[in-house]
């Protein structure tokens, strides 16, 4: 069986659905959040270099790279909030994030 | 080469400010106790010289159309640039005064401002994205200066998780716009959008139009924005509320009216139900709110409504209303926030709308501002709130949409409810056991007056000079 552009889009479109699900089904670590944030930039990576071999275009594959780099940008900044957050309320359960509500 | 040296010499604003911020990081670092205060003079030079280098700039395209330099971007650096400059103006003196003042508060907002420079002129997705990037990074961080408080670090997670969560969608958007349209360029897309706008182009295009709608806090994608109003520090809010908006909105009228302008009947439903959504979740949400930054975050979900309805129309003069009624918001953020900032009782900053009673006697002079501040959000002419809505539902009800419009008023007539009480508390209740008010910092103390005062008297001169300013910024938008 040939795999053609149509696979590689349904794998991404699974992949960033996962994503999604997991930032708002899953209650109990925000760590999973970043790990499904990261699923997410993935999956669009999937769809960004299937697209640039089916088009035969590069500047799709360009994008992926920056889509690396600046997820490795953004993971890093997320952590060191995620720190912060540790060191003030001593756990990080995405349920404890609830000081302000209304 | 000349190719080389004439796309540095477009970018030069945001070349500017990035070698700047590193500079800036450096006098930070080896200049001891003096940094916090040196870095912040040094980073206002940096974003009056960027916008200076914005307007006088050579007009055109770089980087193989990556990056555009055109009336529309040059307004909306000019804008970006001069509201964070304040920002770092009252940033300043509320750090110290609180001290927690750090030299990287400043440089943070400089880095912000070359991502939301980037945005305002992006001409492909990647650009695009990479501004979106660059402008978040640095703003997370700023949600969460506070380090050690509770409120300013959830406010930075939350802030965080969402606005990441957005720019997924928004990416996921752009692979499926580029790979339907077969190019990342606005206008390679515009033409394929123009010819044929099929379903997975469009598919992508609502992507991409949640995560921007994440990026300015219009609902239903607001959840982030009540919390992260309440918990960072006030000055970061008034950063929030007023460059980061109007970069973003910048950059909605690049994707949508210049991107997908001849595919505006496949939007346009889809922004025009963002704005009434996000008219009735500002307008009821904000009615039993006692936080007075929390206040202000519905207050800007409903104006960001107001402001996505110029875009609507997708025409001009839709554009002109847009860019006039962020232009004229953003000052009254200004001042609304600098007034919060000047004020302080008994040592505590003001954080509950009674905290405000009985400053009439106080300071009558800010109260007067206030009330100004107030009415103009209320839109009562000739206020520049009145304005800015009349411009964007004039443009609205060209473009035939009557009844957005009438919505429109509809919630600005709910939401006065919230203004008026500010006016009401100010005037007419007392305070409940003795408060003194403290001695204001000169700076905010006088961009509040100024901006109270651009509202009212001054703004009947300025709009003969805005009017013709956002009309050719707007004529600059190639729709289709």
């Amino acid at each position: 069986m040939d795999i053609s552009l149509q696979h590689y889009l349904a794998v991404a479109a699974m992949l960033f659905t996962i994503g999604v699900f997991g930032i708002f089904v899953n209650r109990k670590n925000v760590i999973i959040i970043l790990m499904s944030v990261e699923m997410i930039l993935l999956a669009v990576n999937i769809n960004f270099v299937a697209f640039s071999t089916h088009l035969n275009d590069v500047s799709g594959q360009l994008m992926a790279m920056f889509v690396l780099t600046v997820g490795a940008a953004e993971a890093a900044v997320g952590l060191a909030i995620l720190v912060t957050f540790f060191r003030n309320r001593g756990d990080i359960a995405v349920d404890d994030a609830s000081v302000m509500k209304g | 080469m000349t190719d080389l040296s004439s796309a540095l010499h477009l970018s030069a604003p945001e070349l500017t400010l990035a070698v700047g911020g590193l500079v800036l990081l450096m006098v930070g670092a080896f200049s001891g106790e003096k940094s916090p205060r040196l870095v912040s003079g040094l980073s206002v030079l940096l974003l009056l010289a960027a916008t200076a280098l914005a307007v006088v700039g050579p007009l055109g395209s770089a980087f193989n159309g990556a990056y555009v330099a055109d009336p529309l971007a040059v307004y909306g650096k000019a804008v970006i640039f001069l509201s964070a400059a304040v920002a770092v103006v009252l940033g300043d003196s509320w750090m110290h005064r609180n001290n927690i003042a750090k030299f990287e508060y400043p440089i943070l907002i400089v880095l912000a401002s070359v991502g939301m420079g980037m945005m305002a002129s992006s001409g492909d997705l990647i650009s695009l994205y990479i501004g979106i990037e660059m402008h978040s990074l640095a703003l997370y961080v700023l949600a969460a200066y506070r380090r050690d408080d509770l409120k300013a670090s959830e406010a930075g997670l939350k802030y965080f998780v969402l606005g990441a969560l957005s720019s997924g969608l928004l990416l996921y958007g752009a692979s499926l716009i580029y790979g339907f349209a077969g190019s990342m360029r606005f206008e390679d897309i515009a033409a394929f959008a123009s010819a044929n706008p099929g379903p997975g182009l469009i598919f992508g295009l609502v992507f991409l139009i949640c995560g921007l709608a994440f990026k300015v806090s219009a609902a239903p994608f607001h959840m982030w924005t009540p919390d992260v109003y309440e918990g960072a520090p006030t000055p970061v809010v008034a950063l929030f509320s007023t460059a980061p908006k109007v970069a973003a909105m910048v950059l909605i009228i690049r994707v949508l009216v210049e991107g997908f302008g001849l595919a505006h009947a496949q939007w346009a439903q889809v922004v025009i139900l963002i704005s009434l959504i996000s008219f009735a979740v500002g307008a009821f949400g904000g009615l039993m709110q006692k936080d007075i930054q929390r206040l202000l975050a519905y207050s800007s979900i409903i104006n960001i409504g107001y402001a996505l309805l110029g875009v609507a129309a997708g025409t001009h003069v839709g554009v002109q209303a847009t860019l006039m009624f962020m232009t004229l918001y953003v000052v009254d953020q200004i001042g609304f926030f600098a007034i919060l900032l000047s004020l302080s009782r008994n040592g505590r900053p003001i954080r509950k709308i009674a905290d405000l009673a009985g400053l009439k006697k106080d300071r009558p002079l800010t109260a007067v501002a206030l009330t100004i501040l107030s009415l103009s959000a209320v839109g009562i002419p000739p206020m520049s709130g009145f304005w800015g809505k009349f411009y964007v539902f004039g443009a609205a009800a060209d473009a035939g949409y009557w009844m957005a419009g009438a919505a429109g008023l509809v919630a600005s007539v709910v939401a006065a409810f919230y203004y008026l009480r500010i006016i009401k508390v100010i005037w007419f209740d007392t305070p409940e056991f003795d408060v003194t008010t403290d001695k204001a910092p000169v700076s905010a103390q006088w961009i509040g007056w100024a901006a109270a005062a651009f509202s009212f008297p001054v703004l009947l001169i300025a709009l003969t000079w805005l009017e013709p300013l956002t009309r050719a910024a707007a004529a600059g938008v190639g729709i289709g």
